[in-house]
């Protein structure tokens, strides 16, 4: 057929268009043409990365594929998720409980992935509540949030969750200084410097099976720990805190804490810290924490309220800690997979300053310090430094590891990832974000081996990204090829919350070793219903329990009568399907409460308070079958005293036959 | 020819921006046919094609089911309730029937009276009663009798067993259930 279009024009017209389209906004000739295929995943295949992004003040954790930006699964993890009966559900509950009591939220800043020998082992990865100070541990066979721990004497844990390279310990370092929980709080504010403490928590993990303790915390002087990481290798056994707040005001920090030209790097000793341990030198200190454990058998979480812990103080045990001068309220404390280098970050400073872990430990050794800050004993700068990066951009926060001997820091100020190389501190190449980058993460990158494919910038604005939302907008993730020598922007997309620190582990490491069902043989929760002919009502007083099933399609029983006003009913929801990818969900009309989403195997209760007196619809809200319509019920509600006795069936409540 | 001239101008519109860059042409992959069949997955229940499959008393269920192209639809989510005639119930049939109906030339035959034997929905034996219709895949009724306390299907068919699948139930049959009307 015949064009009537005279092409002549219309090529003219599209070179026109090709002008104005290598001129995108700003963002233009940095996108090179490749990169659609180098992010493009086709329908069916499987992304080369599971990349786990903390949310911010969502609270929750997410998990995206790369280079593909594709979202798979947003994780519960310190706020509630109706979506999911996170936090809803009687099994889920004790998760978000505190010792202030139950707390639906937090904001979630940093995610670490376990290692063993330095080097990410895809067993679990946590994070850590950043207003109420706790560390959640999530499984990473199920993507649940399996234990959170809460900190006591903290409060804003932001140094954390940062770990040992075998797991050993999970740390938490204060971001505000307080008075410590067993002295009396009821102090002027501005009596800091008297009553004020810093703690650092340190967490252990055991071995087997992940279960974390409060193992110790270490009494500091009252400063912001900002953020930290291990050593590693040969700095096995040291962790380092970056610290601000320095100058210890209480009030305009924005001004007053910028007031000293030099915070500090705390560098702890933890295997000292362990021998004062060992030779009683810690006290026992009272402190009230929850300590929370999700069972994957009886599909129920338990709350513990602790009532001790460990403290060693750092000002009388000489030689756990020690300060490092580091220009302006440093902010990333990044360690390279050597153990060698540690990076500090002053938010504000025009250099990078890179210490020698040797120069340090000589610099111990010959006490070449500047004195002490409130007991603990300043190593001057010079003894420890190795050099510095000299105006690498604006405002430096975090810095990542490519194992190539490159680093790659963020700058929030001037917008921009920064490549570096670590031995001769010169910059090797620069690219702009949109817009002004936080973290940033390369698979392995904190850890002893990076896979150095990628790197990802997390931005905090995004202005002109996207098709706006009104006045509230996404966050981003940027995505950079750095496989060669130059970094390449090949693929951005909007996040759930607002992304701090991520970590990303290849797919193989976890994509064969995930729970596809629950064996309801199993099944040990307390409520549990293995089978239809189990499926019954039980009257308790004013308590009533309803033990259903769930299958393809209908829930057993599907009638019941005989619930009355007063009464507190718990529906426990046993999901009998084997078969992966089968959940059911479970609503009840006017029920102040999320949904339950119930795994294949899995049990979970809804309790209910019914208000009104009426029929009460309940139906299967997860599309489960081309039947999911039918899948419903009914639920009948009669007066207090009323003499309707309970029953239940299904498929058996038929009309009476007409006499 | 207006989508070549476009097709040229997009490529041309590329290599203007690219300056260094190589292009690199990547044919995407060709889909894979079928569905959920191909999920490789040994820990879940079977479903009810697989239960089948490992009955060695279904095998001409089986090839048919194959020869219907009706694998993908039953390893769906269902639910489905598949009566499944035993070899024996299909050896009674003629057998030049039968051999026809396994040729493509009748394949549309053959696809009315499989789906003849399933309905969608999950029903155990317990769960029929005396009289009730059941509207089959195919778009005719299968009439539920209940005798001696034995399930019968268009008072023809008897239920022997029942076999519970992932999507579904399989109750095994003794005669093959002919569809009023069996060719199309």
């Amino acid at each position: 057929m015949k064009s009537n279009i005279n092409p002549i024009p219309l090529f003219l017209l599209l070179a026109a268009l090709t002008v104005q389209s290598c001129k995108p906004k700003n963002a233009g000739n940095l996108i090179s043409a490749d990169a659609a295929t180098k992010t493009y995943v086709a329908p069916g295949q499987y992304d080369e990365f599971y990349n786990l992004v903390s949310g911010g003040f969502s609270g929750q954790m997410s998990v995206y594929g790369l280079p593909s930006g594709r979202l798979f699964r947003v994780i519960p993890v310190f706020s509630v998720d109706p979506e999911k009966g996170y936090g809803y559900s009687e099994e889920t509950k004790p998760m978000l409980n505190t010792s202030h009591g139950f707390i639906p939220w937090d904001d979630l800043h940093h995610t670490e992935l376990s290692q063993t020998n330095g080097e990410v082992d895809g067993r679990w990865i946590f994070g850590n509540a950043n207003n109420t100070p706790r560390v959640a541990r999530i499984d990473l066979t199920s993507f649940k949030t399996s234990e959170i721990i809460e900190l006591p004497n903290s409060a804003g844990n932001h140094s954390s969750p940062f770990i040992t390279e075998n797991t050993e310990y999970v740390v938490a370092g204060t971001r505000f200084s307080v008075p410590p929980d067993n002295s009396n709080g009821d102090v002027p504010i501005n009596t800091f410097k008297k009553n004020f403490k810093g703690y650092i928590s340190f967490i252990s993990v055991k071995k087997e099976n992940g279960e974390m303790d409060l193992a110790f915390q270490i009494e500091c002087p009252g400063v912001n720990f900002d953020l930290s990481h291990a050593g590693k290798g040969k700095s096995h056994g040291w962790f380092f805190f970056s610290c601000y707040n320095t100058e210890q005001a209480n009030t305009l920090l924005e001004v007053n804490a910028s007031q000293r030209d030099k915070d500090f790097i705390m560098a702890v000793n933890w295997k000292k810290a362990e021998e004062y341990i060992k030779a009683g030198k810690a006290k026992r200190i009272p402190a009230k924490y929850a300590h929370n454990k999700y069972n994957e058998k009886t599909h129920t979480a338990t709350s513990e309220m602790k009532t001790e812990v460990l403290v060693l103080d750092s000002k009388a045990l000489k030689e756990i800690c020690y300060f490092i001068p580091c220009p302006k309220s440093p902010h990333g404390c990044d360690v390279d997979p050597t153990g060698e280098f540690i990076v500090g970050s002053g938010k504000l400073a025009a250099l990078i300053p890179v210490f020698s872990f040797d120069k340090m430990m000589k610099a111990i050794a010959n006490k070449q310090f500047d004195g002490d800050f409130e007991g603990i004993p300043v190593i001057k700068y010079e003894a420890a430094l190795y050099g510095e990066v000299k105006k690498p951009g604006l405002g430096p926060l975090h810095t990542e590891f490519d194992g190539n001997g490159n680093a790659y820091t963020t700058f929030f100020v001037s917008s921009e990832v920064v490549k570096w190389n670590i031995k001769d501190l010169k910059v090797v190449d620069r690219v702009p974000t949109y817009y002004s980058v936080g973290h940033l993460c390369i698979p392995g990158g904190d850890s002893k081996k990076p896979n150095a494919k990628y790197l990802i910038a997390y931005n905090k604005i995004t202005k002109d990204r996207y098709l706006p939302t009104g006045p509230e907008l996404a966050q981003s993730a940027q995505l950079y090829d750095i496989s060669g020598e130059k970094m390449q922007m090949i693929l951005d997309f909007p996040t759930i919350g607002e992304p701090h620190y991520a970590q990303a582990i290849s797919a193989d490491l976890l994509k064969n070793k995930q729970i596809k069902f629950y064996k309801i043989e199993e099944n040990a929760n307390k409520y549990v219903t293995k089978g239809e002919g189990e499926a019954r009502v039980v009257r308790d007083g004013n308590v009533v329990h309803v033990y259903m099933t769930s299958i393809r399609s209908h829930f057993a029983p599907d009638n019941i009568e005989g619930i009355k006003l007063g009464d507190e009913v718990y529906i426990h929801v046993t999901n009998l399907e084997q078969d992966w990818d089968v959940p059911h969900g479970f609503a009840i009309k006017g029920a102040r409460n999320a949904e339950l989403l119930i795994m294949p195997g899995e049990t979970q209760t809804m309790k209910w308070i019914p208000e009104r007196i009426g029929i009460f619809p309940m139906y299967c809200t997860d599309f489960c079958s081309a039947l999911h319509q039918e899948m419903q019920g009914y639920i009948r509600v009669s007066p207090k005293n009323s003499p309707v006795p309970i029953s239940f069936s299904l498929g058996t409540n038929k009309p009476l036959a007409k006499k | 020819m207006k989508i070549s001239i476009l097709l040229i101008s997009s490529v041309i519109l590329f290599s203007a921006c690219s300056s260094a860059e190589k292009e690199v042409a990547q044919s995407p992959e060709v889909a894979s046919a079928g569905g959920q069949e191909n999920v490789q997955d040994d820990e879940s229940q079977k479903d009810v094609v697989k239960v089948a499959a490992s009955s060695k008393d279904h095998t001409t269920l089986v090839a048919a089911l194959k020869q219907a192209e009706l694998v993908t639809s039953l390893s769906n989510a269902g639910p489905f309730t598949v009566f499944a005639p035993t070899n024996a119930a299909f050896d009674k049939l003629d057998k030049a029937t039968l051999d026809a109906l396994m040729t493509d030339a009748k394949k549309a035959d053959l696809q009315n009276i499989l789906q003849y034997h399933v309905t969608v929905s999950s029903i155990k034996a317990e769960y029929f009663q005396d009289g009730q219709n059941l509207g089959m895949v195919n778009g005719d009724n299968v009439k539920i009798s209940i005798k001696n306390g034995k399930v019968m299907l268009n008072n023809s068919a008897t239920i022997i067993a029942s076999i519970p699948a992932s999507n579904g139930i399989i109750h095994v049959i003794d005669q093959v259930l002919l569809p009023p009307n069996p060719s199309k």
